[in-house]
């Protein structure tokens, strides 16, 4: 018996011959325009997305003269002062939605990875609870002492970002935790380790720079599900853009429909942000492998 | 001097043990390789010298002071992974820089320590580059600067080569070596590439099951394995049956031809079966010089494997008709080589020192051979 050493045996005659051509006689030639049926989906789906922003678009012409429903509502001085403050609520939203999701994101992949079912159970239950049972619980609970935040209007609005935290968490959460899978996250965290980092230093220079697409992707989807937010900015009494565009729908119609699709294109506007933003992204997680 | 030291050290996940009873002490500017397979407790030690597992008992040093349950980032310990490791969102430059920005150096200082490295590994022009825009030997170079820089104690090399290409891991690996030998530095590197830890190391520790089976050199490894599982690890090994005709001369009966081994059989008695243990390359065609064993049998098989030629021989059956005894010999691949035709008859010799005796039940070989003398009889 010999043990160790390579494992020679002799190679078929036209192995290789045999190998190239199988490839060639079994390679389909590419369809240049794709399947029919793909074409069939996609036209379905680009119908049932354009067809209502056509008829929201439409409505708000019949107002005369043409785009003055627009001009109305760029002009109308809520619009500005309840977007502004919708923004500045969804910013501070993302920020702290940031602050708390990704290390607890970044321990439970590193530490707890048999807890990532868990988690994920919880971060899904803003699906599952309406806002209105939300924000209903937030003011029994806030609304006397010893935490009295609705007596206030600081308080209301910190209420308010609470909600929207746990509101987002679903859209954050995922995002983060899909960044993290594209990392070897452990691997960076020991080289960086072993190069005398501590925690707050890893997850600020080493995980968060990696994030920034899976970042931008959860704070604009949280940012768009914020400032179009309706049920518990009106039972909180904020100015917030969701209660405004509902008023102004009471009232004038054609002036909602106009801010309805300037919201949708605010929000297009960000999507494309992201693509620009991801597209420039100088890192690439390629880890293990020679190129 | 000791200057890195593992007394005892255990590791257990669980039920399960992953490293038992390690003891190492390696000096100052010493490389030693930790060898086996997957599974056998190697990277696990490795990862407890690094602080990144905390043992379940035992005591690691590091020049004297205990690091065993020292946090990893205030070890003095570099590491350089089989993944690379490298920050995606950090330049080469700052991806070395990286450590000493952590210990609050100096911008100057870094950026000269930085193009300092950046020479040692020849990559002086690539400071600016993103890591994707390296390819793989190039960034395990990068990695290799980053856990030098910060000048440790103890390096650290957790397969750095593995997932290279044959060329680029064979000069990557003499670099590593020849940096290791510039700075002095105390290494333990860890692979399953027998050949990379032979040529590398200083020392060689084969573990298996989560236990050492062998530390020595490379030499000692190779011609004297302690164990078993080292003979059939390391290296190409003929293992076969064999008789103790002799137990106190370490005369044997090999498929009914007398061998003679160089030591006492102590493993066995008289009259038990033993495996014998040969190299291929320790074993010649043809008679050879007086004093050598000889065997006669049939050429099965010619394989050809580049710079050398393997042959199988066919030694006969056993007493009791069980299957033939076979036996490879390797020979140099040189263009006026003579081969014998496959089916014919031929003698093939090796001397007693080139075969061990393996315990009947796999145990230790017995005497341990003087290996200092050894090595000096093979230099002259």
């Amino acid at each position: 018996m010999t043990v160790g050493g390579p494992a020679i045996g002799p190679r078929a005659p036209g192995a290789l011959e045999s190998v190239a051509s199988s490839t060639a006689t079994t390679r389909r030639p590419r369809r240049r325009f794709g399947s029919p049926w793909a074409w069939v989906v996609f036209i379905i789906g680009v119908t049932y997305f354009i067809v209502p922003l056509i008829a929201t678009f439409e409505f708000s012409m019949r107002k005369k003269p043409a785009f003055s429903a627009y001009s109305d509502a760029l002009t109308n001085p809520g619009f500005w002062s309840s977007l502004g403050y919708s923004f500045i609520v969804g910013v501070i939203t993302v920020v702290l939605s940031i602050a708390l999701i990704v290390p607890t994101a970044y321990w439970v992949r590193l530490r707890v990875p048999r807890l990532r079912p868990l988690v994920e159970l919880v971060t899904l239950l803003p699906f599952v609870i309406p806002p209105v049972v939300l924000v209903f619980g937030l003011i029994r609970a806030y609304s006397r002492p010893p935490l009295p935040f609705t007596y206030t209007d600081i308080g209301s609005t910190a209420l308010l970002v609470f909600a929207y935290i746990v509101l987002s968490l679903p859209y954050m959460y995922r995002s983060i935790d899909a960044g993290l899978r594209a990392m070897d996250i452990r691997t960076l965290t020991e080289a960086a380790q072993s190069l005398g980092a501590g925690w707050f230093t890893i997850i600020v220079k080493i995980i968060l720079p990696n994030l920034r697409v899976a970042l931008l992707s959860g704070a604009f989807l949280s940012l768009a599900i914020v400032i179009g937010e309706f049920t518990v900015a009106a039972y909180l009494v904020r100015p917030a853009f969701g209660p405004f565009l509902n008023l102004l729908g009471g009232s004038r119609s054609y002036e909602a429909a106009a801010v309805s699709l300037i919201s949708f294109g605010l929000t297009w506007l960000a999507m494309i942000a992201i693509s620009i933003v991801g597209r420039g992204s100088r890192t690439r997680i390629t880890l293990a492998g020679a190129r | 001097m000791t200057f890195l030291e593992l007394t005892g050290v255990q590791k257990h996940f669980g039920d399960v043990a992953a490293v038992l009873d390690f003891n190492l002490a390696a000096e100052r500017g010493e490389f030693v390789s930790f060898l086996g397979p997957s599974g056998c407790g190697k990277t696990t030690t490795l990862r407890m010298i690094a602080g990144f597992e905390i043992p379940t008992a035992g005591r690691i040093t590091v020049d004297g002071a205990d690091i065993t349950r020292k946090p990893p980032n205030q070890r003095n310990v570099g590491m350089v992974f089989q993944s690379y490791a490298l920050f995606p969102n950090l330049t080469v430059a700052d991806n070395i820089g990286f450590g000493l920005k952590v210990r609050g150096k100096s911008s100057a200082d870094i950026r000269k320590r930085v193009d300092e490295l950046l020479g040692m590994i020849n990559l002086p022009d690539r400071g600016n580059r993103y890591p994707y825009q390296l390819s793989g030997g190039q960034q395990q170079r990068v990695a290799l600067a980053r856990a030098l820089a910060i000048e440790p104690q103890v390096l650290l090399l957790d397969e750095p080569l593995s997932a290279l290409d044959a060329k680029i891991r064979i000069t990557l690996r003499k670099e590593i070596r020849a940096i290791q030998r510039q700075l002095g530095i105390t290494t333990v590197y860890v692979t399953h590439d027998q050949e990379e830890a032979l040529s590398l190391s200083d020392r060689v520790v084969v573990m298996s099951d989560g236990r050492i089976e062998q530390i020595g050199t490379p030499f000692e490894i190779y011609n004297y394995p302690s164990t078993t599982f080292v003979a059939s690890f390391v290296g190409t090994l003929n293992l076969v049956d064999a008789g103790v005709v002799d137990a106190g001369t370490g005369r044997l009966s090999l498929a009914g031809q007398e061998v003679r081994t160089a030591q006492p059989v102590t493993s066995a008695a008289t009259g038990d079966r033993v495996t014998l243990a040969v190299r291929p390359e320790g074993i010649d065609l043809g008679e050879g010089p007086e004093g050598r064993n000889r065997l006669r049998g049939q050429v099965e098989d010619i394989n050809f494997l580049g710079s050398i030629v393997r042959l199988r021989l066919a030694l006969g059956g056993t007493a009791d008709g069980s299957a033939p005894t076979t036996l490879a010999l390797d020979t140099f691949n040189e263009p006026h080589l003579t081969l014998p035709a496959v089916g014919e008859q031929i003698t093939v010799s090796f001397p007693p020192e080139a075969c061990f005796v393996l315990g009947a039940t796999g145990g230790h070989v017995a005497p341990t051979p003087d290996f200092a003398a050894m090595e000096d009889g093979a230099t002259a």
